[in-house]
């Protein structure tokens, strides 16, 4: 499969990337990794006629601590999430949920950039970045701006990036020292998207559920921050009836598709189940 | 759309040409160069067939546009013998446990391979099924290429090679 034609364009600076996707108007495409990207161009379900490689522009790259914060550039790939010790010690969700996207050689490639800022409800990240709260830092001619991950997602492919922006870093609070989290995410295959997924982080006090946070995957339009079930789950010592309403409240706002994965009605029942599993993973990590 | 001039290193050779932006890189290396090594297999990212080496990354090149590759260093399968034609260990690998039937994914296997080895010269058998878990094979069953795996494993670090194919 051969994409139709584009003209390429790689910039050396943040700055010229913005420019040149504010000349070049619609018909241009920032390109990341490439890996949602170049696969609908194959399909010809994009065509656009300029694409701006971002890959030459060296400050969008990497994994560093400023303050009590981890900020992460948006060409960071998958693998460098995955073996990045920094990450390792703040907030190992984030290299759990990047092991569990694709296969080795997409995720050599795929940034976490491209995967928050796609907006394809299938994707990993954005689910734990509502989950984590994060903020995603924008660029675009009139300068910076910051948007809460929490905000940010619209509908399937539709975020508040506005035409001619570009996504440059992720800025997340560390969560506190000895939080239990998980991600757990059912697929049919090594590769598929989720299924279902959920991404927990939870503090303990003693026996009892000190603060809790809740994403979801691929089970609405957008990923789902399940606010109602860590309510339920704040105080509680994370037992069986608990568990149980806070499953319940999360199926409760899911609105999947049924598709190849399954009916509408299993996907949300599965949401229940990775939410169950995750929880008492991350119970069993957490350090009170 | 106008060509552009890309240079690269494939398999230690500097490389020059004008392409399309548009050209994928497996269709570089295989109609541009004549390494036809490297498979097209499923063309949509799953199958690894078309995995090569680049700057130190298994990359499936149908999903890789050639001008991406501009000023990389690429190894290609046919990039593994030495000069003199004797096998790599993973070649030998694969030849003395069986790790091929029909042989179409082998080169991008080999590839991966070639790179998990050297993130990781001593994984086990789960780790090397989760490391070319972007690789399909359609006839082994994968038991074999584990053992190839292993076996190149074993012959890069010195140790003597016992397991037999099955």
């Amino acid at each position: 499969m051969i994409p139709g034609s584009f003209a390429y364009h790689r910039p050396k600076s943040l700055e010229d990337a913005v420019h040149l996707l504010a000349d070049l108007g619609e018909e241009a495409r920032a390109l990341a990794g490439g890996h949602s990207l170049i696969p609908m161009m194959k399909l010809r379900l994009a065509a656009p006629e300029h694409l701006v490689d971002l890959a030459g522009i060296g400050d969008l790259k990497g994994v560093r601590e400023e303050g009590g914060d981890i900020v992460i550039g948006a060409m960071t790939t998958q693998h460098e999430l995955v073996h990045s010790a920094l990450l390792g010690t703040k907030i190992p969700i984030l290299s759990e949920a990047s092991l569990l996207i694709a296969d080795p050689q997409v995720r050599y490639m795929g940034t976490i950039g491209g995967n928050v800022a796609n907006g394809d409800p299938g994707n990993d990240m954005p689910a734990v970045m509502l989950c984590l709260g994060a903020t995603y830092h924008v660029v675009g001619k009139g300068g910076e701006r910051r948007v809460a991950a929490r905000e940010f997602y619209e509908g399937a492919y539709f975020t508040a990036l506005e035409p001619g922006e570009i996504l440059t870093s992720i800025r997340i609070s560390v969560p506190a020292a000895g939080h239990g989290y998980a991600y757990e995410k059912l697929k049919r295959k090594i590769g598929d998207y989720a299924t279902a997924a959920a991404a927990v982080v939870l503090t303990m006090n003693a026996d009892k559920v000190a603060s809790c946070s809740i994403g979801l995957t691929n089970v609405a339009e957008t990923p789902l921050l399940a606010e109602e079930a860590a309510k339920i789950l704040t105080g509680s010592s994370l037992d069986a009836a608990a568990v149980k309403k806070a499953v319940a409240a999360a199926e409760a706002i899911t609105s999947p598709a049924s598709d190849n994965r399954g009916p509408a009605r299993y996907r949300t029942k599965m949401a229940g189940v990775m939410l169950a599993r995750a929880l008492s993973r991350a119970r069993l990590r957490a350090r009170a | 759309m106008a060509k552009l001039q890309i240079s690269m290193t494939v398999n230690g050779k500097p490389v020059e040409a004008l392409t399309e932006p548009r050209t994928l890189l497996i269709h570089f290396l295989r109609e541009e160069l004549n390494l036809t090594g490297p498979h097209i297999g499923c063309d949509t990212t799953h199958c690894g067939a078309c995995t090569v080496d680049l700057d130190n990354k298994s990359v499936k090149s149908c999903t890789l546009f050639a001008v991406q590759a501009n000023g990389a260093e690429i190894r290609t399968i046919e990039g593994m013998a030495a000069a003199d034609g004797t096998l790599h260990a993973l070649q030998e690998g694969f030849r003395e446990m069986h790790g091929l039937q029909c042989g179409f994914c082998t080169p991008g296997m080999i590839m991966r391979a070639y790179r998990l080895l050297q993130e990781n010269p001593s994984p086990t058998d789960d780790e090397i099924r989760f490391g070319i878990s972007g690789n399909l094979c359609r006839c082994t069953g994968y038991q074999n290429i584990v053992k190839a795996i292993q076996y190149a494993a074993a012959k890069l670090a010195g140790v003597p090679i016992q397991e037999a194919a099955e």
